[in-house]
């Protein structure tokens, strides 16, 4: 339903929320005259007036008859009985009902507007903490830097022990062939001399070197069975 | 404020002619009297948080009376005495 009847946002508020309905409506005696009648009797009259007023209007009226007593005030005395017995009894149960439909209304609105602040509070924590992220890049930076300077280090150590190992690797072999050589020339020329030596020994100088031989192993065990 | 602003219950009886001097009796007026008469009953009776019986039954007296008053000449022949 649309109230084309009430005042749109027009003034400079317009951006402010909407005032809330008020709680309770005009005051209203019998719930037929406004309170206001009563107010404004009263100053003359006094408690009693509206009611000597009401009393007066309706002697009036019956008596010079401007209502008219017939069938339809029958109907209409039991009808506002019914009405009024009604109002009187479902009344409070009618009220609550309809507050109760307005406080659901309500706590929907409001659980969505609570819903809708607290992922607005959550996503400005979670911002927070990334631009508290933030300032730590330095030391990520300084952190990869080391990791990296520790790469570069390591393949630089790495290679130079390679280097290191392929170099001794051919001065090694270097010296184990001087080593093999001089090892081979050393042979050769023992069994050179050997061999010469062995062929220069004559027969002549064979026997008399056995002869002397004997001669002193003989005078070795004369001396030796002396000794034991 | 000025006499022609005011709303029709705050004017005293005794400035009701100059009032009704200032009103606006073009055809918008009227509309607009109606409308602004309409609405201020709105939002005193009915546009309220806990309304009771109080605002449809005031209209329901009203429109009560309103229909005797235009059948008046039709009750006025079922009366019970001649002379009053």
């Amino acid at each position: 339903v649309l109230h084309t009847t009430r005042s749109l946002h027009t003034s400079q508020q317009s951006l402010a929320p909407v005032p809330p309905l008020p709680e309770k409506g005009g005051e209203v005696r019998h719930g037929l005259i406004p309170e206001e009648f009563f107010q404004f009797l009263y100053p003359k009259t006094g408690v009693t007036g509206p009611y000597m007023l009401g009393t007066g209007l309706l002697l009036y009226i019956l008596s010079k008859e401007i209502y008219v007593v017939n069938h339809e005030t029958a109907a209409a005395a039991c009808i506002l009985t019914v009405i009024i017995y009604a109002i009187k009894k479902f009344g409070g149960d009618v009220a609550a009902f309809a507050d109760k439909l307005n406080e659901e209304k309500i706590a929907t609105a409001l659980a969505v507007k609570n819903e809708a602040m607290q992922t607005l509070q959550t996503a400005i924590e979670q911002e927070k903490k990334e631009q508290w992220r933030v300032e730590g890049r330095s030391y990520l930076f300084d952190a990869k830097r080391n990791n990296i300077a520790m790469l570069l280090e390591t393949n630089y150590r790495e290679r130079l022990l390679m280097v290191y190992n392929e170099v001794k690797k051919r001065l090694d072999y270097q010296v184990a062939m001087q080593n093999l050589k001089r090892q081979k020339e050393q042979d050769h020329m023992i069994q050179w001399v050997e061999r010469n030596v062995i062929q220069s020994i004559t027969p002549q100088q064979q026997k008399e070197s056995i002869a002397k031989c004997i001669l002193d192993l003989k005078a070795l065990s004369k001396s030796a069975q002396a000794a034991v | 404020g000025p006499l022609s602003e005011r709303p029709l219950m705050e004017v005293r009886l005794g400035e009701l002619h100059t009032w009704i001097s200032t009103c606006n009796f073009s055809p918008q007026g009227l509309l607009g009297a109606v409308q602004r008469a309409w609405s201020s009953y709105c939002a005193k009776y009915i546009h309220v948080k806990q309304g009771g019986p109080a605002g449809i039954s005031m209209l329901l007296a009203g429109s009560c009376l309103l229909s005797y008053g235009w059948n008046y000449q039709h009750f006025k022949r079922h009366r019970w005495r001649k002379y009053h």
